[in-house]
């Protein structure tokens, strides 16, 4: 009935070889009231490739990734992260084991500068309390510091030099993603996942986002998982490929692979009727 | 013969001032760079053992002395100091302008035939490797910053603190070499190989030895009394003569510090925070700076506006006379001070200018009133005259004698002379050796007797000895009734407009002139968006009537002005275009400085400017752009032709 594809590779097309799955995804099914988003979905994050789901509109890849990110709690299936199972948890307590995200609609802090947006960044690494916080003087003093290196590095990794003490609500959008990017890069994190980053941009815009994909990918060796409209950027920039379509994943594979798979075809052009 | 090392103290080239520098002024800043977000300083002291490593990298990697090495990035210390250390080496630093495409890097990298090259970043690296088989004598390419590198194919390439490191292992057992080096230089060694971007034809090596150099350096320094303690904020390219002289030739010889941006977009802010006391800018960092200020007074609340347009009135009638010291009345200087409270100081400040003792503009007229604009702020702003094969300085203003007419008197140590066709020429110690690999193009610039051709028509007021330049002596020309022809003294006056970025003028051996136009697309993007004008391209925008109109009268307020020249009112615009796209470097129609290339323009508009020698109202193009990575694409367009109003005798008279 499902035409899935399961061919596994061990070497992406880059001619690069991955480390031990990092998160595995078995057999997730959410359901949301009657409709079910995800239906039995299982597939794996390689540690250091670039991860793509893609898929038509309403095929589910938000939700994939808010159940990633621990924002959706799944009805059936397992989560491993890690090396280990994960019971559901709040998002805040995904973040502090090392998953960073950006959105769909940009969520930054408007009214605050570049700066202080990327430092919010940093808030798993924060370990002095209020009352050290209020003194300041001493240790407080000392990881502000530490914290805001990390972040000087991430601005300038960004190229956003230029912009950063100015209010985030006046740059222009493609500037926004970028922040966002930086936000979640200043987490340190061992997964980073991008929810539609080149969606609303210009050629130029996409090309500079994809260099500083895999930028961030190669430097940093960040394990990156992305959901994307765009399938010329995915082609380009992911190792393995996970296709979605109602719900249900119709392709697992290499981008070369994931071209030539007749459902996915159908999927993205449509099937004549009979 | 013993005077050879005199003039300069026994100081005769770079390396040994660095040291000298690192033994007297061991713990002043030499060079400051903003680094994540924060600015670090290198003392002389810690910039001489830099560029020791680096130079004691070079050698174990086999660079040898006459050798030529490629430099290209934007302005950073490291860079600066692969100068140096190419030069301690006996090697010949030779900068290359950054943002040039493939093409033109390959040319003087092939003309020079570079060994080695010294790169800022992924960037530049990937122009180089792109062109790499046109280059067969570049064999090792340096990198600053490794970011994007990794995955590249390491056998040529390597990294700048490597390349140090390496130095630092061989440092003992290379004393002796490095040493030997030092020494064989005299002060007629090559000190620098500086290619001229040219507004005609293909780029040429200038090549400056030390003692060029170094007289040059020596001479403005002491003109200006520069000290040690001056700072200087270095954002403009390294390939060009300026640059190289202030931020190498005269802070190494004076020891001042030299301060680089974070990244070339945040410039303005870096200038604010550093505030330096010797500045340097062509004219159009200026009009930049002018714009950007009439866009945010435009803005501005009611009262605001008010008093700024209030004080500058009052600036624009004093300030010039109280930077001169010149007598002004006690009301005038109380009222002037006031305004110095409220606005001149906060605008100075804010625009990073509040310290500058010495300011200078060259390389272009200024707009008389851009120049009294600053000067009236209380900037002691100055202009000199000068170009890459006099080491910059042929003449300079002193203080108290500033007019924005005139280039100033000679510099120290340099002759002029008007020639026949009233061409001005010059003579100095600065000259330059000769053009690399093209004796004709020396013998055709510099005479046997040292005399230089500058290329500008000019005469020497007899009145101040200030020199006047009119025009480039090829440009200026004779309109078709024998009256003058000088093209960029109108294009100036044009361009003092906030809306006009561009201008080129055409007429020589024609009854009248014309122009094309490019509008600021800062200004008139805001004047659009405040009057609610949507547009979604320059090219739109440009033909937008209103704006078409805005640029009308400008040019009828030129014609005006023109008209009571007798010598210029021949020159007055009849008709006018505004172009479909900006004039760029990229597509050859301007240098790498922004000078337009008059002659490439007129070749490759040939069809616009028949049209606009036609009645034709309208005229329908096709212009072939080049794109920053070199690919290139085609825009078409239609552009309306319209008549400007002129100034004749009989009117006037009536």
């Amino acid at each position: 009935m499902n035409e899935v594809n399961e061919t596994q590779p061990t070497e992406s097309v880059h001619g690069r070889t991955f480390g031990a799955p990092i998160m595995e995804m078995k057999n997730i099914t959410m359901r949301f009231g009657g409709v079910i988003a995800i239906q039995d979905i299982s597939f794996d994050i390689l540690e250091g490739e670039i991860r793509a789901i893609i898929g038509p509109n309403g095929a589910g890849k938000s939700s994939m990734l808010n159940v990633i990110n621990g924002f959706y709690h799944p009805q059936e299936g397992e989560i491993w992260f890690g090396g280990k199972k994960r019971s559901p948890m709040k998002p805040y307590q995904i973040a502090y084991q090392g998953i960073a995200r950006t959105f769909q609609n940009i969520a930054l802090f408007k009214g605050m500068s570049t700066l202080d947006n990327i430092m919010t960044g940093r808030f798993t690494h924060m370990k002095k309390g209020i009352v050290s916080q209020a003194i300041w003087k001493g240790a407080a003093e000392k990881e502000e510091y530490e914290n805001r290196e990390i972040v000087e590095k991430v601005i300038d990794f960004l190229e956003i030099q230029s912009i950063r003490k100015t209010e985030v609500g006046k740059l222009p959008y493609g500037l926004q993603k970028r922040v966002e990017l930086g936000r979640a890069l200043a987490a340190e994190p061992k997964l980073l996942l991008l929810d539609e980053p080149m969606a609303g941009m210009n050629v130029e815009e996409k090309e500079d986002m994809s260099r500083f994909i895999l930028d961030v990918n190669d430097e940093f060796g960040t394990t990156v998982a992305l959901i994307e409209h765009d399938m010329g950027v995915v082609m380009d920039i992911a190792d393995r490929v996970v296709v979605m379509d109602y719900g249900k994943k119709i392709g697992d594979d290499t981008p070369e692979n994931i071209l030539k798979n007749q459902a996915v075809i159908d999927a993205y052009l449509g099937v004549a009727h009979e | 013969m013993e005077k050879t090392s005199e003039p300069f103290n026994g100081y005769y080239t770079i390396p040994k001032l660095l040291e000298r520098n690192a033994d007297i002024y061991s713990t002043y800043p030499a060079y400051r760079e903003k680094e994540y977000g924060i600015w670090q300083t290198w003392t002389w002291a810690q910039s001489l053992e830099e560029v020791t490593a680096l130079a004691n990298g070079l050698i174990a990697m086999g660079l040898k002395e006459g050798e030529n090495v490629a430099i290209v990035g934007r302005n950073r210390p490291a860079l600066y100091w692969s100068f140096i250390a190419a030069q301690m080496v006996g090697a010949v630093p030779v900068p290359v302008y950054n943002d040039a495409v493939g093409d033109e890097i390959a040319y003087v990298l092939e003309h020079c035939s570079a060994k080695f090259a010294i790169v800022g970043d992924q960037e530049q690296c990937d122009k180089l490797l792109e062109i790499k088989d046109k280059l067969p004598a570049l064999t090792e390419i340096i990198y600053l910053d490794p970011r994007g590198l990794r995955k590249y194919d390491h056998s040529n390439l390597h990294a700048y603190k490597d390349v140090q490191k390496i130095g630092r292992e061989n440092a003992q057992s290379q004393i002796e070499t490095l040493d030997k080096r030092l020494n064989n230089q005299t002060e007629n060694t090559t000190c620098v190989m500086l290619y001229t971007s040219g507004t005609t034809g293909k780029p040429k090596g200038v090549v400056l030895t030390y003692k060029n150099v170094l007289s040059a350096s020596k001479a403005a320094s002491e003109f200006d009394n520069l000290k040690h303690t001056d700072e200087i904020l270095a954002y403009l390219p390294m390939a060009w003569v300026g640059d190289f002289i202030f931020a190498n030739g005269q802070a190494l010889w004076v020891g001042f510090c030299v301060n680089c941006p974070e990244s070339p977009e945040t410039m303005q802010g870096d200038l604010k925070e550093i505030g330096p006391t010797y500045f340097f800018s062509p004219p159009r960092i200026f009009e930049t700076m002018l714009t950007t200020i009439t866009i945010r007074m435009e803005d501005a609340s009611n009262l605001k506006k008010k008093l700024f347009s209030f004080f500058m009135s009052h600036a624009k009638k004093v300030g010039n006379d109280i930077l001169d010291g010149k007598n002004v009345g006690i009301a005038d200087r109380i009222k002037y001070a006031v305004g110095d409270f409220l606005i001149y100081k906060p605008l100075k400040n804010s625009l990073g200018l509040s310290r500058v003792r010495v300011g200078y503009t060259a390389g272009e007229a200024i707009g008389p009133e851009i120049f009294d604009f600053y000067r009236s702020l209380g900037i002691n702003l100055k202009q000199l005259y000068g170009q890459t094969e006099a080491g910059v300085f042929v003449t300079l203003q002193p203080d108290k004698e500033v007019r924005a007419d005139t280039v100033g008197v000679a510099c120290p140590g340099v002759e002029l002379k008007i020639g026949e066709s009233g061409e001005v020429f010059y003579r100095s110690d600065s000259s330059f050796e000769c053009y690399y690999k093209n004796p004709e193009g020396t013998a055709s610039t510099k005479d046997k007797d040292g005399w230089v051709a500058t290329g500008d028509a000019g005469f020497i007021e007899e009145d101040s000895g200030h020199l006047r330049i009119i025009d480039r002596a090829k440009d200026v020309g004779k309109m078709a009734d024998g009256s003058l022809f000088a093209p960029k003294y109108v294009e100036n006056k044009l361009k003092f407009y906030p809306n006009i970025l561009e201008a080129v003028i055409f007429g020589n051996n024609k009854s009248h002139s014309c122009a094309f136009i490019n509008i600021d697309l800062a200004a008139v993007g805001n004047w659009a968006e405040r009057n609610n004008i949507s547009y979604s391209s320059y090219q739109e925008l440009a033909g937008h009537p209103d704006v078409v109109r805005q640029i009308q009268d400008h040019i009828e307020e030129v014609n005006i002005s023109l008209s009571s020249d007798a010598m210029l009112s021949g020159c007055q615009i009849h008709r006018f275009l505004i172009l479909h796209k900006e004039l760029d470097a990229d597509d050859g129609e301007m240098t790498r400085t922004r000078k337009v290339r008059r002659r490439i323009i007129e070749d490759k508009y040939s069809d616009l400017i028949e049209a606009l020698y036609s009645n034709k109202t309208q005229v329908s193009t096709e212009t072939e752009v080049t794109y920053e990575d070199g690919r290139k694409g085609s825009i078409s367009a239609t552009l309306e032709l319209r008549d400007a109003e002129v100034v004749t005798e009989k009117v006037k008279a009536a």
